[in-house]
C-alpha cells in the first residue's frame, strides 16, 4: 500500500511539473522566444555561477565529514604503505590545483562571458604559444607523478628481504587458507589433483613429499610486528584478490598461477585498537575480485602480534600432516610414518 | 589526390541523386520506419533502442542501489515483481551480481556504445561532410538489425531460471567458465556470449561503414581539415572499434569453447565445488589482456563522440571557433593511438610483472596530456564568448566539468603503486562512473537536445530540459563525489553487504544518502524520456532552417530532410565550419565562399 502511495506522489509530481513546462513553453512564446531566451540565459549564467560556488563549499563540507573515516587518518600499517600515502598526498596536491583552476574557470567565464546584449565574441581560433604552454605544463607536473609512482612501485614489487617470513594464502569460494612453511621454511609440493575432501587435504597438499611434514594449515593469518612477510598467494577455484586496505597492499590469487607480494606491518593488532580508537579492530582480508555470490562475505582475518605472542602460537599449532593423519580413519599404511614425522617435528 | 577523387566522387552522386530523387515516394511504413536504409531513421532506431536499455540498465542500478542503501530493509513488492529473485522482500546476492553484471553490461555497450555513437555517426556523418546517406545504407540497415537482435538475446537471459551473467561485466573466467562456481554462469553466460558476439558484428559493420563515408564521400570542399570536430571524433571512434572489438570477440568465443567444448584456454588447476576439473595448462590472465585490449579502446569508444559533440556545440553557443582546431584534431588522434597501449592498467595487480607494469604506467599518464589540451582548449573557446545556455550546451559544459572530475581521478588510478591501494575499490567505481559513464551521458544528452530539432523538427521542452541538466549534474556529483571516500577507506566494489565487516561497516549512512540520490536522478531521466517522446509529436514546431545559427552542413538541408537528405544538389564547402564572429559577421556558414577582403587566420 505503501508503495502504491509512493509511485502516485511521484506520478502527481511528473504531472505538476509537466504542466508547469508546458505554461511556461506558452508563456515563451506569448513573451517573445528571443525575450524569453535571454531571460533563461540570465538565469542560468546565476546558476552556473551558484553551482560552482555551492558545490566547492559541498566539497569541503564532504571531506569535513568523510576524511576521518577513511584509513589515511590512522596511517599506513605497513612500512611500505607509507610510500602510498605519500604518493597520494603529492597526487592529490598536483590534481587538487588542477581541479580548481580548470573549474573555476569553466565557470567563471560561463557566467562572465553570457550572452549580452552589444557584446561581440572575440575571433579567437589558435595561439601556438598557449597551446604549447598546456602541453608542456602537464607533461611536466605528469613526468613528476610517474618519476614517484615508479621509484615507490619497484620498491614494493622488488623481491622481498631474505629474512622475511613466509606465508602461503589460498582461496576458494568463500574463504582463505593459510599454510606455514615449518621449521625448514620450505613449503611442500601441491597438486591441485590430490585434492581429497573428505580426508581433510583440500589444498592438494603432496605428502609424500617430506617438506610437507612439518607445514602447518591454517584459517587465521598470524604475522609477527616489525618482520617483513612474504605472501604467496593461490587459488583454487576462481580469481580472488588478497586485498589488505591497511596495509595498502593487494594481490589477485589466479588459479593455475602463484603470485606474490611482501610488506612489513608495523603494529600489532592490540596498537591498532589503540590507534584507531576501536577495541573491536581487526586486519581483515577482504576479496576484491568478485567470485561468486558470497564474495562479499570472502573475509579473513590477520593477527599481527609481537615476535613472543608469535612464537608462541606457532608452537601451538600441530603440522597438517599429522593432524589430518590422526583421525582415526586414516589408512594404516600411513601411520607407521607418522610415528616416524612425530617424533622428527614436534617440538622438544 | 584522393581530394580529387572525392570531388568527382560526389559529383556523380550528386548528379545521379538529383535526378533520381523524385522517384522515392513510393516509401511504405515498413520500409520507411522497419526496414530503413536512411541513415538519419536508423540512427533514431539506435537511440531509441538505446533509450529503452538506458532504462532498463537505470532500474537495475536503482534496484541494487536498494539493496547497498537498505541492506536491513525488506521490500514485500520486490518479491511480486522479481519472484524468487527477492524472497521475502530482499534481493538475492546471486541476483544482486546479476543486476550489477547487467548494468554494467548495458550502460557501456548497449547504451554509451550502440546508443551514443550508433546515433550520432549515423545521424551526423552524412549529413555534416554532405553525403546524400552513408556508403552503404543496407550494411547500415544490418547494423541495427544485428544490435536489435544482440538485445533480444541479452533481454533473453534475463528471464531463464539460473539468471542472466552474473561476473561482472569484465566477465573474467575462470568465474565465468564455470557453471559450478556461479549460477550466472550457467545458460545465462552462453546468452551473454552469444549477444556481444552478434553485437561486435553489429558493431563492426557500423564502423567500417562510418570510416569509409567519412573518407570517401566527404561533398565537394570538404577537405579532412573542413571536417567539424564531431566528424573527426566519430572517425576516431569508428577506427578504434574496428581494430579493437575483433579482439573481444576472440575472447569471448574462447571462452564459449573452455566453457562447452573442453578446451583450457583460461582454464587450469581447479577444483570447483568438490570437483577437480581436468583442464591444465590455460591461462585466466590472457583473458584479462584480450578482454581490456578492447575493453579499454572501449573507453574511448564511449568518449570520444561526447568531445566531438561537445566540442561543437560548445563553438556554436559561444559564438567563437573552437580554439586550436589542429591540436583538437591532433590530440584525438593522440588518445586514439595511447587507448591501444594502456590495456595492462586493468590489471596492475594480477601478478603482471613490475616492468611492464611501469610501462604502462608510463604510457597511461601519457593521455592526459592530449587530455589536458583538450580541456584548456575548450575552456579558451569559452573565453570572451558570448555564451548561449541552451539545453545542449549546458549538457556540453556539464560534460567538461565531469570530465575534468573524472579525468583527474585517472590519474590516481594510473599510477601503479596507488592503484594498489585503490584498485577494485569504490574510488574506482567513482573515477569511471564520472569520467566515462556520466560525462558520456552528458555529451549523449548535448547532442539530443542540439540535434533535436534537426531530427523531428521539432524542439524539446526547455523547462523541463532544464530540470533535467540540473538534476542530473548535481545528483551525479552527489552520487559519485563521495564515493571517493569509501574508495580511500578501502572500500570493496561489487559488494552485496559490508555490515560484516569491521573495516568497512561505518559507511551506511552515506550509502543510504547515495541510493536515495540515484533514485531521484533516474526518474528525472524518465522525464526526459518523456520529454522526447512527447515532442516528437507535440513539441514547439522548428520554423527556421538554422535554429542555433549554426555553420555546419546539416542546417543546410530543409527542416524536415527526406531520404537523400538535400533537395537539390548538394552543398559546395568553402571554408571551416568555425567562423563565428569573424570580420564582425554572427556566423559564415561553410557554404559560402571566401570574400576577396576576408581575414586570414
Amino acid at each position: 500500500m505503501k508503495e502504491f502511495f509512493l509511485v502516485a506522489i511521484v506520478i502527481m509530481i511528473f504531472v505538476v511539473i509537466f504542466q508547469i513546462a508546458k505554461a511556461s513553453e506558452y508563456v515563451s512564446v506569448l513573451k517573445g522566444e528571443e525575450k524569453s531566451r535571454k531571460q533563461n540565459n540570465k538565469i542560468n549564467g546565476f546558476l552556473l555561477i551558484s553551482f560552482l560556488v555551492l558545490g566547492l563549499a559541498g566539497a569541503w563540507w564532504c571531506n569535513d565529514l568523510y576524511y576521518g573515516k577513511t584509513l589515511f587518518v590512522q596511517g599506513s600499517a605497513s612500512e611500505q604503505g607509507e610510500k602510498i600515502d605519500l604518493m597520494l598526498y603529492i597526487t592529490i596536491a598536483v590534481t587538487g590545483v588542477i581541479f580548481l583552476i580548470t573549474q573555476v574557470l569553466l565557470f567563471w567565464f560561463c557566467f562572465k562571458y553570457q550572452e549580452k546584449d552589444g557584446r561581440k565574441a572575440f575571433f579567437f581560433p589558435h595561439n601556438t604559444k598557449l597551446e604549447l604552454l598546456w602541453t608542456t605544463v602537464p607533461a611536466i607536473f605528469l613526468t613528476i607523478l610517474v618519476v614517484f609512482g615508479l621509484k615507490y612501485w619497484f620498491k614494493m614489487t622488488n623481491d622481498a628481504p631474505k629474512d622475511a617470513a613466509l606465508v602461503e594464502i589460498t582461496g576458494h569460494q568463500f574463504a582463505w587458507e593459510m599454510r606455514y612453511p615449518g621449521k625448514d621454511n620450505v613449503f611442500g609440493k601441491k597438486n591441485f589433483k590430490l585434492y581429497n575432501k573428505p580426508s581433510g587435504n583440500i589444498l592438494g597438499v603432496d605428502f609424500e613429499d617430506p617438506e610437507s611434514w612439518d607445514d602447518l594449515h591454517t584459517t587465521q593469518m598470524h604475522l609477527q610486528v616489525n618482520r617483513p612477510v612474504k605472501l604467496v598467494i593461490n587459488a583454487m577455484d576462481v580469481i580472488h584478490d588478497v586485498g589488505l586496505p591497511h596495509f595498502r597492499m593487494k594481490m589477485d590469487a589466479v588459479p593455475g598461477i602463484p603470485t606474490t607480494m611482501w610488506f612489513t606491518p608495523k603494529y600489532t593488532t592490540e596498537e591498532m585498537k589503540v590507534r584507531t580508537g576501536n577495541p573491536n579492530f581487526v586486519y581483515e582480508i577482504s576479496c576484491d575480485q568478485v567470485c561468486g555470490a558470497s564474495h562479499f562475505s570472502m573475509r579473513g582475518v590477520i593477527v599481527v602480534e609481537t615476535e613472543a605472542e608469535y612464537k608462541k602460537w606457532i608452537a601451538e599449532q600441530t603440522p597438517e600432516f599429522i593432524s589430518l593423519n590422526k583421525k582415526p580413519d586414516a589408512p594404516g599404511a600411513a601411520d607407521s610414518a607418522t610415528n616416524k614425522v612425530v617424533a622428527q617435528v614436534l617440538p622438544k | 589526390m584522393s581530394s580529387v577523387a572525392t570531388l568527382s566522387n560526389a559529383d556523380i552522386q550528386g548528379v545521379h541523386d538529383s535526378a533520381h530523387h523524385e522517384h522515392h515516394h513510393h516509401e511504405t511504413f515498413v520500409s520507411k520506419y522497419i526496414f530503413s536504409q536512411d541513415h538519419k531513421m536508423i540512427a533514431k532506431q539506435f537511440l531509441i533502442t538505446g533509450m529503452i536499455w538506458a532504462m532498463i540498465g537505470g532500474l537495475f542500478s536503482v534496484l541494487f542501489r536498494l539493496q547497498l542503501g537498505y541492506p536491513d530493509t525488506t521490500f514485500p513488492w520486490l518479491e511480486n515483481v522479481l519472484g524468487h529473485w527477492a524472497k521475502g522482500g530482499k534481493i538475492h546476492p546471486e541476483f544482486y551480481y546479476a543486476l550489477v553484471t547487467m548494468h554494467g553490461t548495458v550502460l557501456v555497450f548497449f547504451v554509451l556504445t550502440a546508443g551514443l555513437s550508433g546515433t550520432f555517426a549515423n545521424f551526423l556523418i552524412p549529413l555534416q561532410i554532405g553525403a546524400r546517406d552513408m556508403a552503404s545504407p543496407m550494411l547500415n540497415m544490418l547494423s541495427y538489425w544485428f544490435f536489435f537482435t544482440a538485445s533480444i538475446i541479452m533481454i533473453s537471459s534475463l528471464f531463464v531460471q539460473t539468471g542472466p551473467a552474473s561476473g561482472g561485466w569484465t566477465i573474467y573466467p575462470p568465474l565465468s567458465a564455470l557453471g559450478d562456481a556461479s549460477m550466472g554462469s550457467k545458460i545465462g553466460m552462453d546468452l551473454w556470449l552469444v549477444s556481444m558476439a552478434m553485437f561486435i558484428v553489429s558493431s563492426l559493420l557500423g564502423g567500417l561503414n562510418y570510416i569509409t563515408t567519412i573518407l570517401n564521400m566527404r561533398t565537394k570542399g570538404m577537405s579532412m581539415t573542413r571536417m567539424p570536430l564531431t566528424i573527426w571524433a566519430l572517425f576516431f571512434t569508428a577506427v578504434l572499434g574496428v581494430l579493437s572489438f575483433p579482439v573481444l570477440l576472440s575472447g569471448a568465443i574462447l571462452l564459449l569453447f573452455d566453457r562447452n567444448l573442453g578446451t583450457s584456454f583460461f582454464l587450469s588447476d581447479i577444483v570447483v565445488a568438490g570437483k577437480i576439473l581436468p583442464n591444465e595448462g590455460g591461462s585466466a590472465i590472457l583473458f584479462q589482456h584480450l578482454f581490456w585490449f578492447l575493453g579499454h579502446p572501449e573507453v574511448y569508444i564511449i568518449l570520444l563522440p561526447a568531445m566531438g559533440m561537445s566540442s561543437e556545440i560548445l563553438s556554436v553557443n559561444s559564438r567563437k571557433p573552437i580554439f586550436g582546431y589542429m591540436a583538437m584534431v591532433g590530440s584525438l588522434f593522440a588518445i586514439t593511438i595511447l587507448a591501444f597501449l594502456v590495456w595492462a592498467h586493468h590489471m596492475f595487480v594480477t601478478g603482471l610483472n613490475p616492468f611492464l607494469g611501469s610501462v604502462f604506467v608510463l604510457l597511461t599518464l601519457l593521455i592526459a596530456v592530449p587530455s589536458a589540451i583538450k580541456v584548456f582548449n575548450w575552456l579558451t573557446t569559452l573565453w570572451r564568448g558570448n555564451i548561449r545556455f541552451t539545453p545542449g550546451m549546458l549538457f556540453a559544459l556539464g560534460f567538461v566539468s565531469l570530465f575534468i572530475s573524472g579525468g583527474l581521478t585517472g590519474i590516481f588510478l594510473g599510477n601503479s603503486s596507488l592503484d594498489i591501494h585503490l584498485h577494485d575499490t569504490y574510488f574506482v567505481v567513482a573515477h569511471f562512473h564520472i569520467v566515462m559513464g556520466v560525462a558520456s551521458f552528458f555529451g549523449m544528452f548535448a547532442g539530443i537536445y542540439h540535434w533535436y530539432p534537426k531530427m523531428f523538427g521539432r524542439y524539446l521542452n526547455n523547462t523541463l530540459a532544464y530540470i533535467h541538466f540540473w538534476v542530473t549534474i548535481i545528483g551525479a556529483y552527489l552520487i559519485f563525489w563521495p564515493m571517493h571516500y569509501e574508495g580511500l577507506a578501502g572500500m570493496p566494489r561489487r559488494y552485496y553487504d559490508f555490515s560484516n565487516w569491521e573495516s568497512f561497516k561505518m559507511f551506511g549512512g552515506l550509502n543510504e544518502f547515495i541510493s536515495l540520490v540515484a533514485m531521484i536522478v533516474f526518474a528525472v531521466q524518465l522525464l526526459f524520456v518523456f520529454n522526447y517522446f512527447y515532442s516528437m509529436f507535440k513539441g514547439r514546431k522548428v520554423t527556421t532552417q538554422n535554429p542555433w545559427e549554426s555553420n555546419t552542413l546539416e542546417w543546410t538541408t530543409p527542416i524536415n530532410p527526406g531520404h537523400g537528405n538535400w533537395v537539390g544538389e548538394i552543398p559546395e564547402v568553402h571554408r571551416w565550419p568555425y567562423d563565428y564572429n569573424k570580420d564582425n559577421r554572427e556566423f559564415i556558414p561553410q557554404t559560402e565562399p571566401v570574400g576577396e577582403d576576408e581575414s586570414k587566420h
